[in-house]
């Protein structure tokens, strides 16, 4: 009598990963352009000088076009056409007409979804299944949105008469190239301001295709201008004496420098910086449902997310059971190729940012903590980081403290919850947090606590225009979306009696 | 032998009613004629019945539930679909207000400021929570929190002269905030009006949603204000002089009474809503 070998759950695990083919998205529905210019009052133009720098997909290393890199008079440039567009046709242009221009703008969004996604996830390296479901449509949404304000400002502070505040330099992170652009320009274009936005130099290629849908709704030149580059263009954006206002989204160090560049100018400043976001686990939470939105709460696009939730404070009774059913988790995780549908986890940004995780966890790793990873092995090319858990923390490492921005949990446990509100406030952060309990006072209690600007309760990483999102402390300050989101970009006076 | 010729025949359309997302004429088989200026037969268009007008609410009723449990965001694209399909079709609705004795630019003017109406009201979904709703300071440890949610069945009384932007200007609103609506229009607007149920049923409106009638206002009016299955009756068109017996009639299962105008403001927005406040502890 023969026996077959009993196969378990790994075995079989194992097999299908060894059988995978993967579902990829074709990239032929964008053309990538060998070189792209700066976009200056409506025109494609070279930088000063014929500078350029290279833009790299991150899940190969492969150079995808040179870009234009600005100079401080391109700036100049970009921020006198704003200026001119501003006094000759957008300040003075009726709402009604502003309005049906974005409605316009966010329309073409929606025509050409796919291919803004393709992009989005060649140049950025995070997962088409996000950059299709989420970055896109939500970036059509945020204008959608702003536009349906644009004829309604008188609503949008009672009591007041609103008025725009001229030209807006708008400076915005790798991490959501088109969602920040949408995220920025949907409010100051609503509102009556004219712009002049710098995308980060590792992911240039949506702003500038956006440019290009602006000019095709009939947007009035000037009204948008791009200037790509590193940090010195955005520094010299950030300080321009020709603008009434700078909007940033980036690390907490940069934020504080352009806040010390503006002292004294009366500009005004919003400010969406780093987080350090917690998780709050009670021991009555859904497990399963907690399990899920902390998965999606650091991995999501690979952890690059200033509000992602990178630590996890577990009530004690739960926190063995919790950390287990994450380990499991994360060995499901598929990290690899952006294009993949079912990619989870894509690459990471940049070669130096890379490097920057790995500091992280070796140091955790050197200090003692449990690091916990998938078994399988990463992509042979590109910039990838595996799902990554540290527990065994004190509080006082630097992972529980700092800003990874990498897929990296760091995993500490509590008893009341005193105890768990003053560690989800022992950062300087104060972006966002989470709280998983099946108790609606709990939740609410401690979210009147926490030091966030942003709580989520039994659920993590929802964004939506019409909610106010930004952060508290060192995590900046004015928010983006909703009707407050809308005062950062209008100069109010009192209604004459 | 096809009509292929220099004078080509043209077809004439068939104006009906817009039920429940189809195009039915009216059960009685009664219609009332539209002339030119001249005198001339423009069409026989059909005049709703008691019983089209019952028909309307059941199918408003049937459909409120669920386009009130649609976002307000996707409730906004939907509104600004309409705004682009309008835009398609301004030539026609303008000629057909110009056929009734409409001054050409009047009429265009009439269309343009309708899809102007659909642009403001799309834009307006998603605002009506934070200018109408509000978190409450209540004096103790609870979240208190009202939102506007929609009245329910709306009956619009229509200015029978009011052309395309007279019947949206009612219905936008009403549909904007989540409530469903059977509208009344008649005169020179029947044209335009059964016309319209043609752009609605093209905007990816659930059916239902919106209900046209045309026919003599005096007579559905009445009819609707009794209705006990109409939570709210919108009189800014109504015949003067039937406002109080209107009122009165709505009494009966207190409908709410309002009259817009249509006026594009937070005010008109907030007449087709109901407030509900919802507590809950805030402390462990």
């Amino acid at each position: 009598m023969t026996t077959t070998p009993k196969r378990d759950a790994a075995t079989d695990l194992a097999q299908q990963f060894a059988e995978y083919v993967p579902s990829l998205e074709a990239r032929d529905i964008v053309a990538i352009r060998p070189s792209y210019g700066l976009v200056i009052d409506g025109e494609e133009r070279p930088a000063e000088g014929g500078a350029t720098f290279p833009t790299i997909e991150p899940a190969t290393g492969a150079h995808l076009a040179d870009v234009a890199e600005a100079s401080p008079a391109d700036v100049d440039a970009a921020v006198a056409a704003a200026r001119r567009a501003y006094e000759g046709t957008w300040r003075d242009m009726p709402g009604r007409r502003r309005a049906k221009l974005i409605f316009r703008l966010a329309r073409l969004l929606q025509d050409r979804t796919r291919e803004l996604a393709v992009l989005e996830s060649i140049d950025g390296g995070k997962p088409i299944r996000e950059s299709r479901d989420i970055d896109v449509p939500l970036s059509a949404a945020h204008l959608f949105y702003h536009a349906g304000w644009a004829d309604k400002l008188e609503y949008a502070v009672p009591g007041m008469t609103a008025r725009p505040l001229g030209v807006v330099g708008q400076i915005i992170p790798w991490n959501f190239p088109l969602l920040m652009a949408a995220w920025k320009i949907a409010p100051a274009l609503a509102c009556g301001n004219t712009v002049v936005l710098k995308p980060a130099e590792t992911t240039p290629l949506t702003a500038l295709l956006l440019a290009e849908l602006i000019d095709e709704a009939g947007f009035p030149p000037g009204v948008v201008n791009v200037v790509t580059g590193a940090g010195a263009t955005g520094a010299a954006l950030a300080g321009h004496p020709g603008l009434d206002k700078v909007a940033f989204t980036g690390s907490t160090g940069v934020g504080r420098s352009i806040r010390r560049q503006l002292a004294g100018t009366g500009r005004r400043l919003t400010l969406e910086l780093g987080g350090k976001g917690a998780h709050v686990v009670f021991d009555d939470a859904a497990l399963d449902q907690a399990v899920e939105g902390i998965v999606d709460g650091i991995f999501f696009n690979q952890g690059h997310v200033c509000c992602a939730g990178s630590r996890l404070l577990a009530q004690e009774g739960i926190a063995d059971e919790l950390l287990e059913r994450l380990r499991r988790r994360i060995e499901l995780l598929r990290v690899g190729e952006p294009l993949d549908k079912n990619t989870d986890v894509g690459a990471i940004n940049s070669a130096a940012q890379l490097e920057r995780i790995r500091v992280f966890v070796d140091e955790a790793a050197a200090d003692g903590c449990r690091i916990d990873q998938p078994s399988r092995p990463l992509p042979e090319r590109g910039f990838f980081f595996p799902p990554t858990i540290v527990s065994g923390l004190g509080g006082a490492e630097r992972i529980a403290r700092e800003e990874v921005f990498g897929p990296v949990l760091a995993v500490q446990t509590f008893r009341t919850e005193a105890e768990a509100v003053a560690k989800a406030n022992a950062t300087r952060y104060g972006l966002s947090a989470g709280v998983w309990t099946e108790k609606g006072s709990r939740i609410l209690w401690i979210s009147q606590r926490l030091q966030a600007g942003v709580v989520w309760a039994n659920t993590f990483n929802k964004f939506d225009p019409a909610s106010p999102f930004g952060g508290v402390r060192e995590s900046g300050h004015g928010r983006e979306g909703g009707r407050q989101g809308l005062q950062e970009y209008l100069h109010t006076t009192p209604v004459a009696a | 032998m096809s009509d292929r010729g220099g004078d080509r025949l043209a077809v004439r359309k068939t104006y009906k009613l817009f039920i429940g997302g189809a195009f039915p004429r009216s059960e009685s088989g009664r219609t009332f004629p539209v002339r030119a200026p001249d005198g001339a037969l423009l069409a026989h268009v059909a005049a709703a019945s008691r019983k089209d007008a019952r028909d309307a609410v059941r199918a408003a009723r049937g459909a409120q539930g669920a386009w009130a449990g649609r976002t307000a965001y996707n409730r906004g694209q939907i509104l600004y679909r309409i705004a682009e399909v309008l835009e398609g079709r301004a030539a026609q609705l303008a000629d057909e207000l110009a056929a009734v004795g409409v001054d050409a630019g009047a009429a265009r003017a009439d269309v343009e400021a309708a899809v102007d109406a659909a642009v403001w009201w799309a834009g307006f979904a998603d605002k009506l929570d934070q200018l109408v709703g509000a978190v409450n300071p209540v004096a103790g440890p609870f979240l208190n929190l009202s939102t506007p949610i929609p009245v329910g069945v709306c009956a619009l009384a229509c200015p029978d002269g009011g052309g395309v932007a007279g019947v949206l200007g009612l219905v936008l609103p009403a549909i904007m905030a989540g409530n469903s609506a059977v509208a009344v229009a008649g005169g020179p607007a029947a044209l335009v009006t059964s016309t319209l149920g043609e752009v609605v049923a093209t905007s990816d409106v659930p059916g239902g949603v919106v209900n046209l009638l045309t026919g003599d206002g005096g007579a559905l009016l009445p009819w609707l204000a009794d209705h006990e299955d109409v939570d709210l009756i919108e009189l800014s068109g109504a015949p003067d002089g039937m406002h109080a017996d209107l009122e009165e009639r709505a009494a009966g299962n207190l409908k709410r009474v309002a009259r817009t105008g249509g006026a594009e403001t937070v005010g008109t927005a907030a007449a087709f809503c109901e407030i509900r406040t919802v507590w809950h502890p805030a402390r462990i």
